[in-house]
Order: C-alpha cells, then structure tokens, then sequence
C-alpha cells in the first residue's frame, strides 16, 4: 500500500480541539466534520487539501481530548497519511481503530517542507520527498496493527475474526 | 523482573502470569463508559458492523455530560441516540438528566469504579479512576464500541516513571498544584505513552480528592494512565460509595521505571498554567504584574467535588467579586450539588455574586454555560488551555486551583488567597 501527495506542515502539540474545535461536535457527520478541519490554526486547509494529500507535524500530535472526530475529519478530507515526530496515544489508537495511516518518523518530520511531493510505502515504511530526492525510514507497524488497518478499521478485523 | 502496579493488573486482565512493557495484550475489561459526544459515534460503528449485543448490559456506563442539559437540537439528537441505545439494550448505568454529573466524578462517586478494575472510557479523562488504585484509560470511539460488544480491548503494556511523593501540602496548596507542578515539570508528552505511578509517604497527605485532580490530569502530560496505590483513604471511600469486590494490586519491589521524581508537597505554591499549553506553569509568586480577567470557572472532571466546592466558598465567604467579573460555579453531580446546597456553598457563591450551574462538562470544552469572546481571559479549574478551547481563538485560559480561581474571582487578577 502506498500514499502520496502534496504536505502540509504544522509544530508541537496540535491538539485534537484544533483539529476539530468542540463547537462542531454537535455533529458526528464526518463530512461536517471535514469541512471544521483544522480550522482553528489553519484556515486554509479545507480549501486547499486534495486527496491524497499529507500531513507532516512535530511532537506530539493530536494531544487532548479523546475525540474520534479528529482522525475522522481528517481522513474525510482525503489525507492518505500522517507523519509526525510522536502521536499522542489516544491519537494513535483512534488512527489506527479507524483505519487512518500514521507514521511516526523524526528525522522525516524535521525535514519535510510544507508543499513537498512525499511518497510513502507503507509495507517498507519508506519514506521519500520527491521535492528535495530525500530518503527516510519510518516504523512500519507491528504485524497486530498492520491487520487492523488492512481490515480497514478494528470493528471489521474483530467481525472477521469472529 | 519486577512488574509495576499498572503492569499487575493488566496482566490479571490478560489472564497472563506476567508483562513486560510493550507488548502486545488483550485485557477483559470492568466497565466500559461513553458520553453523548463519543458514544453516538460508536453507537453508529455497532449498527454499521450489525453487532447487536453487548458484553454486559452491567458493565457499560452512559454519561450524557458534555452538552447536556441538551444545548441545542443537534446535541439533543445525540443523547436521544444514546437514550435509545441504553434504553434498547437495558444498559443499567445510564444516567439521565437528573441523575447524571460530569462522568469521571459520577462513576466513582456511585461505586462503579475500584481498586484493580481495567477501565476504558471514550473521553479522555477516564484516568481519573487511577486515585482509586483502577487502570483506566481514555480512548476513542470505534474503541468504546469494540469494548462493548466484546468486552475486551487491545493494550500495548506501558512502561512507567514514580512520582515519589513526600510532605505535605500547605494552606490554599491542593492536588490541582501537584499536577500542574509535575506537567510544568516534565512536559505536555513528558509521559507519553507512558503510566504516572504515584507513591510515597506523602500520599497519606492528600484526599481522595486531590488524588482524583491529580490522576485526571494525568493524560495532559501525555501518559496512558496515573495510578495511586490502595491505602486506608482509599478503603474508606470504596466502602462509602460501592458493595462492589475490588483486589489491591501493588508494584513489586524491583519494578523497573523510566525515570524517578520526588514531590516534596512542602515546597509546592499555587501553580497558574498560562495559555496555551497546561505545561506553561508559573508559580503565584513568579506572576508579577496585574493579568486582568473577565471569567472564573470553578468545576469540571478536574475540580467540581465537593473539596473543591468547599475551599473556593472559603475563599468567597462574605466577599464579592470584582466588578465585571463572571464568575460561574459548576457542582460535578447532583449529590454534590445537593451537598454544596446543604452545607451553605451555593449561597456563599450566590451572595459573592457568581451563579452556580447544573452539572455539565459544557463551559470547559467551549461548548456552552460561559464560553468566551475575542481577547476574552479566563481563569479556570479545568484541564486544558489549547487555544480555542473555550471560546474565541484569542481567548485565554489560565488553569489553575479552585482557591486560585476563587480569589482571582475577588481581586478581578490572578491571585492567591492571602496566607
């Protein structure tokens, strides 16, 4: 499975209230939801995102607030995957159970630019910016992992299972 | 090797003899919980997947808190979807409007939660249940749905840091310091994925509480869950409030921690995090100019019990708030409200002239009950600070103790009680 697209790029600490503020969670609709996405730091997101696309953060992303709603919003805006330097944990879990492709990866996410070509494969865990010819290796997912995310989302790994 | 107390109750989950930090488990679980956000959510993820049943019709908790009293027609269609799923699978702790308080102070107050459970709650403040000697943990939704059809959900076994706990706290100093301290201290990831065990002889020193503020921030320095050990407080408060069986569980004596700290609560002051991240801590007396301030929260999962209740009326006996200032006192569930009524700290909140609310999770998120306008500052008992949380995206929020709140409230600036 691969990904690839254009990056946007944000700091430390995006906090899963500014992926998607609290006052939209009257909703569940995770087209709704797209169009709120990221708002509060970056205006221009929603307008700018096509499928495909990649976010590129620091330390620490998706910190807070437990909302699903958050990798919802951003996988219903088309992201193909996010890449940062750490996830928080509920974050993580949240990516994965829905079937959203994370990447933890430092060295990529300190060196990519916002607006960069980045092409990841995600069965390697390579990744590379066809902007500056950069190579990068990122964790591939343990195998337990891997299959919730092929089954597209832990409610279907656990119905297949059974 | 040794296992941390964390580390003991997941393997018992797992049916396993032993952990080691990182791998991978899979833990039966002793109470699943969900609010009118989260639940919906995955309420749709079990119609989708045609899973009809749940686990444990006993074993699942559903907490309108968050926009309820219902804060508009879309809130109201969002409980109405959780009422009709306690409703059709006769979910026992469900709590309608008049049963029900903010969750994490709910739970543990009607007996739902002991010393040794695994808890998973679709909001993020579900380690609040740690105080109690529980693993609790926050997660999503799709996770909260896993949970209740089948009872279990997968771990991956989190090493630890030891918060060595010594002293004891001074007047106007309480466990929302103590958490705020240790943040300021290590960082908003300085536990990420990681468990905050707490021990020390200074744990006698704090209340049940203290302890609940400290576990429930927790998750703000990034960490999977913060755990207490089981001491005589604990005990007497789980006969309080439960009949449930509960098992003490204890760390070993050679469990191995990431990193060792010692709280020495004596030497902790009134602690303000400034916007917009709770690890941007300042010390009341570090604060040295006049930051004005338009709104005091004093509530929330964090600092809406009845301790908390108790020392902000300490502080507003007999006094007023600044002129121009909202001052808006939440009570966490309707016995603590009933309490607060009883003892005279709605009255004493009243005549200081701030209003008091019925319990809602619905300022602390900018929901609804007191969110802010552009440039608007707020001093507040809640736990986050991001910018938006409560209102406008230049709005402000300083955390900070119900005794910090409450005398900001008074002077219209960030200030301490007098000592």
């Amino acid at each position: 499975m691969n990904a690839k697209g254009r990056v946007f790029k944000y700091g430390d600490n995006v906090d899963t209230d500014v992926i998607i503020p609290a006052r939209y969670l009257n909703s569940s609709d995770p087209k709704e939801l797209a169009t709120h996405c990221m708002e509060d730091i970056d205006k221009e997101f929603v307008g700018k995102v096509k499928p495909g696309d990649i976010i590129v953060a620091s330390k620490n992303f998706g910190c807070g607030s437990s909302r699903e709603h958050a990798p919802i919003a951003i996988k219903a805006n088309g992201v193909s995957c996010v890449i940062a330097e750490t996830f928080a944990r509920i974050f993580y879990r949240n990516a994965i159970n829905i079937g959203l492709p994370i990447m933890e990866c430092p060295e990529a996410a300190q060196a990519i630019n916002a607006g960069d070509e980045v092409e990841i494969n995600f069965d390697t865990g390579e990744i590379k910016d066809n902007t500056t010819g950069q190579t990068f290796k990122g964790q591939p997912f343990p195998e337990f992992m891997q299959k919730i995310i092929n089954s597209e989302g832990l409610l279907n790994y656990i119905k297949n299972r059974d | 090797m040794g296992m941390t107390m964390t580390q003991k109750i997941l393997a018992a989950h797992a049916g396993l003899e032993s952990v080691v930090a990182g791998q991978l488990i899979e833990a039966d679980l002793d109470l699943v919980l969900g609010n009118d956000i989260t639940s919906p959510v995955a309420i749709k993820e079990m119609d989708k997947m045609g899973l009809k049943e749940v686990f444990n019709k006993d074993k699942i908790a559903l907490v309108p808190d968050h926009f309820v009293p219902n804060k508009d027609i879309k809130s109201a269609e969002h409980c109405k979807c959780v009422r009709e799923f306690a409703l059709k699978n006769k979910i026992t702790n469900y709590f309608e409007v008049g049963k029900m308080g903010i969750e994490h102070a709910l739970l543990p107050e009607q007996g739902l939660t002991v010393a040794g459970d695994v808890i998973i709650g679709a909001d993020s403040h579900t380690c609040t249940y740690g105080a109690l000697g529980a693993f609790s943990t926050g997660v999503g939704s799709t996770d909260m749905a896993a949970g209740m059809a089948t009872g279990k959900a997968w771990f991956k076994v989190p090493s630890a840091i030891k918060f060595n706990i010594v002293g004891k706290l001074n007047k106007w100093v309480s466990g929302k310091d103590v958490i705020l301290h240790i943040i300021g201290m290590i960082g908003v990831d300085g536990a990420l994925y990681k468990s905050m065990e707490f021990v020390g002889e200074g744990i006698k020193n704090l209340s049940m509480d203290d302890r609940f503020t400290i576990a429930n921030m927790a998750i703000e320095a990034g960490a999977k869950n913060g755990i207490f050990p089981v001491d005589e407080l604990t005990l007497a408060y789980l006969k309080e409030h439960t009949k449930r069986e509960f098992k003490v569980f204890e760390a070993d004596a050679d469990a191995e921690y990431d990193a060792t700290y010692t709280i020495d609560l004596s030497q902790l002051k009134p602690t303000v995090a400034f916007p917009h991240l709770p690890e941007n801590t300042h010390t009341i007396d570090e604060i040295k100019e006049q930051i004005k301030i338009d709104q005091v929260v004093i509530g929330s999962c964090t600092n809406g019990r009845i301790d908390d209740l108790r020392c902000a009326a300490e502080v507003l006996k007999g006094k007023k708030v600044a002129d121009g200032m909202r001052l808006i006192v939440l009570p966490a569930t309707q016995a603590i409200y009933l309490q607060a009524m009883e003892e005279g700290l709605l009255r004493t909140f009243i005549e200081a002239g701030g209003v008091v609310s019925t319990p809602t999770c619905g300022p602390c998120l900018g929901g609804y009950m007191g969110v802010l306008a552009e440039g608007e500052r707020c001093v507040s008992t809640t736990n986050r600070n991001f910018v938006g949380r409560m209102g406008h995206i230049t709005s402000e929020i300083y955390l900070a103790s119900p005794a910090v709140a409450a005398a900001s409230a008074i002077k219209g600036y960030i200030a301490a009680p007098e000592v």
